[in-house]
């Protein structure tokens, strides 16, 4: 399997300088073995193999496949830049820069922005980290310090394969089970516990349908979470024991260690998986689409329907023809959604390498 | 309470806190499956498997879309399995400096784009320059959402091989691709092939690329220039329909897909599993 072409045996001294020249100058490969035995210096003892005399023919095929490949994953990504930019481009041309900030969306009058979109993206992705951070800190908590040993491989596979469940069955079981649980149950009540005061009533009022911002935050957070929580048992599990062990040894208990020795120490890490976690809420479709109500408006409340990026593409797509300008604006909104997340990801890998290189 | 006595009140009442979080969460996944395995089950009848798709009110079944799904992962798989194979050979072994760091920083960018994205892209390329939804674009999809895993799985992997093998080999005289092909991608196998199974469970129960690509059809027709039936795009379809019988089928293609996607997870594992202990 291995091929030599000039085995060399030497004496006691090791190689000389005379191996180098040789395997330069004859193109071979030359390995040289030290032996015990009195042999001359210089003594050629190996044969020449049957493929002496040539180097791998086939080495710089191998090598210009291999950078081929490697190219090729950059022009890929250029070119869904370029693609994604210059079929939106229309649009920026017809309406600027007010784009981003119209709340139209109108096929009939053609007038599209993508206000409401980029305010249902956020919204809803804010509200799954408020609800996915904290709990996947006290899961990671529980999964690296609380739990019995024999608990914590089966518990940590067992919310991994959460992850892996593809985001349609996320959405149809928010769409059949969770969305009539909130309207009948969830959303009443918190509209009777948080409405009567003022401010943070208003984000709690209108129909509870069901439907619309918060479920879609909801089950978003649902998704992320067990991403996120994976990312942190892996960040937890990092932390030199001797930190710990110090903390634990003046006295502290596991949730003082937990708090003032290991969150503090892969604090940046943590915000980078959080951010990674933002990520994939910003891009989520099919989970939003099914949750989420579908419409074009920008309400106070939490309750009201709205729209995400991802969700506007998947449902106004099959109604926008090859050259419409309809076409163009949804092609303009991925253009966005690219920029957006593709800035959350800069950032989170940022925070992650500043700690892996401190 | 003493100073100690409210510290160790507090000790315990985080840790029951973090447990119950931990126990709510393998709640919400006992939830999720238990309803998909009940109302997927209920669905569930061997018509599923053998009738293709019909008009709401004449029966039918998922055969079509689930053939559909498999020749365009197999298509997708074929297409980014070796390219990506080769990209994570060139970052573990040859690639530096600046190069290298960008062709990572782009996969990771690959890697984490939202896959509706990469559908819109696929329709940019492929689906409006030749007049219309086709097999190969929802392949050609689903391979740019297999090909970073794969990037990745394999770096991740052959730097996990030790040095001494890389020198031993290199001592023999073998070049850099009899090292390459006949040492370090053997002692990789395993673990490339964790990620290789892990890519097809993604790009199997992938919806929202293929909306734009493949878009789906109603019968049995699997030429690669046609609109072409897939699983995840029909659950979608299905259960948005007024119908209940094509809801119910929603559900037994939910089950059918969770199943496989599951399945080849937890077959990774195993895959990988002789390896873990070894190391340990």
């Amino acid at each position: 399997m291995i091929r030599t072409d000039v085995v060399i045996l030497r004496g006691a001294n090791g190689p000389t300088e005379d191996d180098a020249r040789w395997s330069h100058d004859w193109g071979t490969t030359i390995v040289t073995v030290e032996t015990s035995a009195a042999l001359p210096p210089g003594h050629l003892a190996a044969r020449p193999l049957a493929t002496a005399g040539h180097a791998d023919r086939a080495e710089a095929p191998f090598r210009i496949a291999l950078t081929a490949a490697a190219v090729l994953v950059l022009v890929l990504l250029g070119a869904i830049v370029v693609l994604l930019f210059n079929g939106g481009f229309p649009v920026l041309v017809r309406f600027g820069l007010s784009f981003f900030v119209s709340t139209d969306w109108n096929p009939v009058t053609e007038n599209y922005g993508a206000a409401v979109m980029l305010y249902g993206t956020l919204v809803t992705s804010a509200l799954a980290l408020l609800i996915a951070f904290p709990t996947s800190l006290g899961i990671a908590l529980f999964l690296t310090e609380v739990a019995p040993e024999q608990l914590r491989r089966p518990i940590g596979t067992a919310i991994q394969l959460l992850a892996a469940v593809p985001s349609i069955i996320y959405g149809m079981w928010g769409f059949f089970v969770v969305v009539p649980l909130m309207s009948a149950h969830v959303q009443p009540l918190l509209k009777a516990v948080f409405g009567p005061i003022p401010l943070i009533g208003a984000l709690f009022s209108g129909a509870p349908a069901g439907t619309g911002i918060l479920t879609a935050g909801l089950i978003l957070a649902l998704m992320i979470m067990p991403f996120i929580t994976a990312m942190f048992v892996e960040i937890f599990s990092s932390v030199p024991p001797v930190l710990k062990e110090a903390a634990y040894g003046v006295g502290a208990t596991t949730t003082e260690v937990f708090r003032a020795v290991t969150v503090p120490y892969g604090r940046s890490a943590l915000v980078g998986a959080v951010m990674l976690g933002l990520g994939r809420a910003l891009g989520e479709t099919m989970a939003v689409t099914f949750v989420i109500g579908n419409a074009n408006r920008i309400a106070a409340s939490l309750y009201s329907p709205g729209a995400s990026i991802a969700s506007t593409i998947a449902n106004e797509f099959p109604e926008a023809g090859p050259g419409s300008i309809k076409l163009n604006a949804l092609l303009e909104l991925g253009f966005s959604l690219f920029v957006i997340s593709f800035l959350v990801l800069a950032l989170a890998r940022f925070l992650v390498r500043n700690r892996l290189e401190a | 309470m003493t100073q100690l006595e409210r510290r160790l009140l507090a000790d315990r009442v985080w840790k029951i806190v973090a447990s119950t979080l931990a126990g709510l969460a393998i709640l919400l996944l006992a939830w999720i499956l238990w309803t998909v395995v009940w109302r997927g089950a209920t669905a569930l009848s061997l018509t599923v498997f053998t009738a293709p798709t019909m008009p709401p009110g004449r029966g039918g079944g998922l055969a079509n879309t689930i053939v559909g799904s498999l020749v365009q992962v197999t298509i997708g798989l074929v297409i980014a399995a070796p390219i990506g194979l080769l990209a994570g050979t060139w970052l573990a072994e040859v690639g530096r400096g600046r190069l290298a760091d960008a062709v990572r920083f782009v996969n990771d960018v690959l890697l984490s784009a939202p896959s509706i994205l990469i559908g819109l892209f696929v329709y940019e390329l492929l689906v409006r320059p030749f007049g219309g939804f086709s097999g190969f674009a929802g392949s050609a999809a689903l391979a740019v959402l297999i090909l970073p895993v794969v990037v990745r799985a394999t770096e991740d992997m052959m730097r996990l091989v030790p040095g001494s093998l890389r020198e031993a080999a290199f001592a023999l005289g073998a070049s850099r691709r009899e090292v390459v092909t006949q040492v370090l991608w053997r002692a990789a196998r395993t673990g490339i092939v964790t990620g290789v199974l892990l890519a097809i469970a993604r790009a199997a129960g992938e919806t929202a690329p293929l909306l734009f690509t493949s878009l789906g059809n109603l019968g049995w027709s699997f030429a690669l220039t046609k609109p072409m039936a897939s699983l995840p795009v029909t659950i979608y379809q299905y259960a948005g329909s007024p119908f209940d019988e094509w809801v119910a089928l929603a559900w037994a293609g939910a089950l059918v897909i969770t199943v496989g996607v599951l399945a080849l997870n937890i077959l990774s594992r195993v895959v990988l599993a002789p390896r873990g202990k070894a190391s340990r």
